[in-house]
């Protein structure tokens, strides 16, 4: 197994900023938005812009959810292992709001699928958008596009993109994984 | 992640202290799905349960129904009392006729203990036992658990009094085992007819004295005298009973600490528990009829997720 570093901190650093203004652009005050991550890696990215909004950009208030999938996946009883299911954290209406999901990899476009049901169980939102850090963009199984992508990798199939970031690993880097 | 060690839920007795621990934290997923306002997820949409109740109930069947229901699973219900175990058909026989047409799971309450058990080793399903006869009653003594979770932040190291028929009781059996691999400390209280011999083998220990039992608990699980299974007569009358083992207001009030009540239902308000005290704050009766469903939608979760 070899590993390389597809992105470092800093670059991290200046993607998040960018996605920051793109949301920016066209959320404005974030008065009708909400922003979505989805459990389990997409609630750190998300939580990371939404402070990165407040402490740079002077957005006062954002409404941040984690939402989990697990239970409207559709490859229940089809891997090896059993589901493991996360914190659904939404205490607010998302009825009639803008929602951004938030994840880190962008792959086969399932967890997007199916955090598009299971958001379903909070109300009618009036548009989702998707924010993903990582677009591996040959793996597609489904026809979704993220709105805002951090970086564009092409990486084939026995390979793998692992996130880290400095709140649960220690460090902000993106590796690309060879097997 | 963790999955159950068991195919089959019959009894806690075959259960690891670590798919207890699984059961109550996936079930902590499902209370927070079953207080949406949409109430149902499509995990189970590819499997079908039949409930097959061969003695009466209501708050464990429809339990069950309603938690199959919320995770999408397509669902039979049989009541012996319509059925052809009238005319004559066995156990096995029934099963198999509802497995041909293609069930995945098998939730069951029987009259006979080890009713169950006998199930799982001649049918290909997943089975879960609703009650059978005075054996065990798992679900409800992890819904217990998680009640008792769910207010006291913690099971282990609490002490437990279930008071009543400990004989006839199928919740208590359950109940002692789920308390003790969790490291609760557990007593039970009732009349000595109603003790099992052997009962103190479990590791618990008897008391004979409710006040004294109450003032040593954190939490009181008060069963219900099960009239219907009591073929002789084990105390002179029901009053009786009730003067000795049941709780009301005054005797809460003139306790030591502030003890939680737990009550399987149903209740026969005024023989075990007077109605002041179902009904009071420290009772959290209707708050383990709201658990059992996430608990049960928890055990069928994991249970499908083993099937092939």
């Amino acid at each position: 197994m070899s590993q390389k570093i597809l992105l470092s901190s800093k670059e991290i650093n200046i993607i998040l900023h960018r996605l920051a203004c793109q949301l920016l652009e066209n959320h404005l005050d974030f008065k009708d938005t909400v922003l979505i991550g989805i459990q389990p890696r997409g609630t750190f990215l998300a939580a990371r812009l939404a402070k990165l909004l407040k402490e740079e950009y002077g957005v006062k208030e954002i409404n941040l959810g984690f939402l989990d999938i697990t239970f409207y996946r559709d490859d229940f009883r089809r891997g090896e292992k059993p589901l493991e299911a996360n914190k659904t954290k939404i205490d607010f209406l998302v009825e009639d709001k803008k929602v951004v999901f938030v994840d880190d990899v962008l792959y086969t476009g399932r967890s997007i699928r199916a955090a598009l049901t299971a958001i379903q169980s909070f109300g009618r939102p009036l548009e989702i958008e998707l924010l993903t850090l990582i677009d591996r963009r040959f793996s597609r199984h489904l026809p979704i596009q993220p709105n805002y992508r951090g970086r564009q990798v092409d990486a084939i199939n026995g390979e793998k993109v692992k996130v880290l970031w400095e709140e649960n690993d220690g460090e902000d880097v993106i590796y690309l994984v060879k097997n | 992640m963790a999955e159950l060690s068991v195919n089959h839920l019959l009894g806690i007795k075959y259960l690891k202290e670590s798919d207890i621990q699984l059961i109550l934290e996936t079930a902590d997923h499902f209370k927070e799905v079953i207080n949406r306002s949409i109430k149902k997820v499509p995990s189970l949409r590819d499997i079908t349960i039949a409930n097959i109740f061969f003695e009466n109930s209501t708050r464990t069947r429809l339990s069950f129904e309603l938690a199959e229901k919320r995770l999408s699973a397509d669902v039979v219900n049989f009541s012996a009392g319509q059925s052809s175990v009238k005319k004559g058909e066995t156990l096995i026989d029934t099963v198999n006729n509802i497995l041909s047409m293609k069930v995945d799971m098998v939730v069951m309450r029987h009259p006979n203990p080890g009713a169950g058990i006998f199930l799982s080793k001649h049918v290909k399903a997943a089975i879960v036992n609703a009650g059978d006869g005075a054996h065990e009653h798992p679900t409800q003594a992890l819904l217990d658990s998680y009640s008792i979770r769910e207010k006291l932040g913690d099971v282990a190291g609490k002490n437990v009094v279930i008071v009543g028929d400990i004989l006839h009781s199928r919740v208590a059996l359950s109940n002692i085992f789920a308390l003790k691999l969790q490291g609760a400390n557990v007593k039970v209280c009732g009349p000595k007819t109603l003790m099992p011999k052997y009962i103190e083998s479990l590791g618990v220990t008897v008391e004979t004295d409710l006040r004294k039992a109450l003032n040593w608990c954190d939490v009181a699980n008060m069963l219900r005298i099960q009239n219907e299974r009591l073929d002789i007569s084990y105390f002179p009358t029901t009053r009786e009973y009730t003067q000795q083992f049941g709780v009301n207001k005054a005797l809460l009030d003139s306790l030591d600490k502030e003890i939680v009540i737990m009550h399987p239902g149903p209740i026969n308000r005024g023989v075990e528990i007077t109605s002041d005290v179902a009904d009071s704050k420290q009772s959290i009766i209707l708050n383990q009829v709201e658990n059992g469903v996430a608990i049960r939608m928890a055990v069928i979760y994991l249970l499908a997720s083993k099937i092939k």
